[in-house]
Parts: structure tokens; C-alpha cells; sequence
């Protein structure tokens, strides 16, 4: 079925083909004003899924915490390297 | 549990936020001015699912179609073992504490998470049943003056009645008086007719007494003359 043709901007990521994939990049909204709008756009929806609710589990929590340490981990990996038991893998 | 906490805390930081919200939402619902949302959606009971407290399920329904049940295990185990054998994770003295403070956390959780979650959840209905009071009371003492306000639209009628009855009352009041006056009238007359009944009555009466006296007495008086001249 062939809908009604969207335009580019209006597509969520996974709709866009990926030969639209640069042009739909480059229609964003790259200012510091449209980077907060998306961070506090990405922060709505964890915390409407995993946080704002009745019941919520450790998981809301919990994978924001598994996230910092693997990002700390990723960040700190030029000091780890060191402790390496092998040169060469 | 962790995140039932923190919704507590929050709430109390943003003031009862997403409950006051909803209070203000459901009361502005009542006029009938255009609002989206009215009433405000509820909250959803449980947060998206989450297997091993860590790892969201859309990574499993994800691999489910192509892999099975066992797609997304397999996918773990293969890329620890990568991470493990190039030592992009490097085994050191922190892998150590990592994993005694993951036993610690894990072995917590497993052990009073559910007293947590209790807890919280009595937190959270307090919250909810203190506001619902409030709302109680508010509806209650509107539809009590809504029911007084409609008891004097009533009473305002009645007021219709209360002046036909005084109309009434002036109107009788009028009528007898008109009444009373009549008869006094009618007596009135009456007495000044019997009065001259009476006269007339008196004058005849007198003249036919006077006239039987008169008869009476010229017989007597014949009979005494007879009297007189036999003897």
C-alpha cells in the first residue's frame, strides 16, 4: 500500500530508507536550542516509560546506573588499557 | 522500587506534581471551556518491562522472529567472551570489587525489594487518598450549595403563592367590609320602614279602638239609661 507521501523530516529514524538517511540527518535541528529540545524530548519518554508509573521496577533505575558505569568505563579504557594481562590478542 | 522512591521524591519536590496536575486537570474539566487532555490520563500501572533489572525486553522481541529464545543469551555469552579474549574488558583489581559489590546489590534487592516496593506503594496511596479527600470535601460542599441555591430558586417561587394568598386575604377583607356595610344598610332601612309600619299601624289600631271604645261606651250608657228609665 502506498501511503501518503511524507515528507523527510516529519520520519522517525526507523522509517527512514537508507538512502534518505543523510538528507533526513541533515534536516535536524543541530542548534543548541534543538539539541536541548532533543535531549529533553529523549528524557520524556525513559521517564514516562520506566519511571512515571505506578508500579515501576528497579529497571528504570538500575539501567541508567549500568549505562554510567559502561560509559566510564568506555571513557577510562586509555588508562585501563594497561593493566592488559597480553600485548597482543 | 528504586524508581517507586524516586517517584515519590520527586513528587514531593515538584509539589505533588503529576497528582496536583491531575487535580487541577479534572477540575477544569467541569467548565466547559476546550481542553485537551480533560480528564488527565491516569498513570500506567507498570513501567516497560525489564528482564534482569538491566536489559530492556525490546532487545528480546527484537531477536525473537530470527533466533528464538535463545537468541539474545547466545548474543551475550559470544560477546563476552570477544570482550574478554581481546581484553577490550580488561580483568584487574576492579573487576574484583565490581563483582563483590554486584553481589552485595544483587543479594539486597533479591531480599527487600519487595518490603520496598510495599512501602512505597503505601506512600504513594496515602498521597493519592489525601487528595482524593480534598477533592471529597470540595465536591461535596459544591453540590450543597448547588442543592441550597436551587432550595432559594424555589423558596423565589413560592413567593408567587405567598402574594395570591395576601391578595386573597385584602380581597376578603374588602368583601366583607362591602358586606357589612350593606347589611348595615339594609337594617337601617328595614328600621325606618317598621317604624313607619308601626305608625301607621298604631294610627289605625287607635282609631278602631277609639271607635269600639266609643261603641262601648254609648252602650253603656244606653244601658244605663234603660236602667235608669225603667226604673
Amino acid at each position: 500500500m502506498a501511503d501518503k507521501p511524507v515528507p523527510i523530516a516529519e520520519k522517525r529514524l526507523m522509517d527512514v530508507k537508507l538512502g534518505e538517511l543523510t538528507s533526513w540527518a541533515t534536516t535536524k535541528d543541530f542548534s543548541p536550542n534543538g539539541i536541548i529540545a532533543a535531549i529533553r524530548r529523549g528524557h520524556d519518554r525513559y521517564y514516562n516509560k520506566y519511571i512515571n508509573v505506578k508500579k515501576g521496577g528497579i529497571g528504570g533505575v538500575a539501567m541508567l546506573l549500568t549505562g554510567y558505569v559502561l560509559l566510564s568505563y568506555v571513557w577510562e579504557y586509555d588508562h585501563i588499557k594497561h593493566d592488559r594481562w597480553r600485548k597482543y590478542h | 522500587m528504586l524508581s517507586r522512591l524516586v517517584l515519590v521524591s520527586a513528587s514531593a519536590l515538584k509539589s505533588s506534581g503529576a497528582l496536583g496536575a491531575g487535580l487541577v486537570q479534572a477540575s477544569r474539566s467541569l467548565h466547559s471551556s476546550p481542553q485537551s487532555l480533560a480528564p488527565m490520563p491516569a498513570l500506567p500501572e507498570k513501567g516497560g518491562k525489564v528482564r534482569h533489572g538491566i536489559i530492556p525486553e525490546e532487545l528480546f522481541q527484537l531477536l525473537y522472529p530470527k533466533t528464538g529464545v535463545t537468541g539474545p543469551y547466545m548474543l551475550g555469552t559470544g560477546l563476552l567472551l570477544y570482550l574478554l579474549s581481546k581484553e577490550v574488558y580488561v580483568v584487574n583489581h576492579e573487576t574484583f570489587a565490581a563483582a563483590s559489590i554486584g553481589i552485595v546489590i544483587v543479594y539486597g534487592i533479591k531480599k527487600f525489594g519487595p518490603d520496598v516496593a510495599a512501602l512505597a506503594d503505601k506512600l504513594n496511596e496515602e498521597k493519592v487518598a489525601k487528595a482524593q479527600e480534598v477533592k471529597d470535601v470540595a465536591m461535596a460542599s459544591l453540590a450543597q450549595a448547588i442543592a441550597e441555591e436551587k432550595k432559594e430558586q424555589w423558596r423565589a417561587e413560592g413567593r408567587q403563592a405567598l402574594f395570591d394568598a395576601k391578595r386573597n386575604n385584602v380581597a376578603n377583607l374588602l368583601e366583607t367590609n362591602h358586606r357589612e356595610r350593606v347589611h348595615l344598610v339594609t337594617n337601617e332601612v328595614k328600621k325606618r320602614l317598621d317604624y313607619q309600619i308601626a305608625l301607621q299601624h298604631l294610627a289605625r289600631n287607635h282609631g278602631k279602638q277609639s271607635i269600639a271604645k266609643c261603641i262601648t261606651d254609648l252602650k253603656m250608657l244606653a244601658k244605663a239609661r234603660q236602667a235608669k228609665a225603667t226604673a
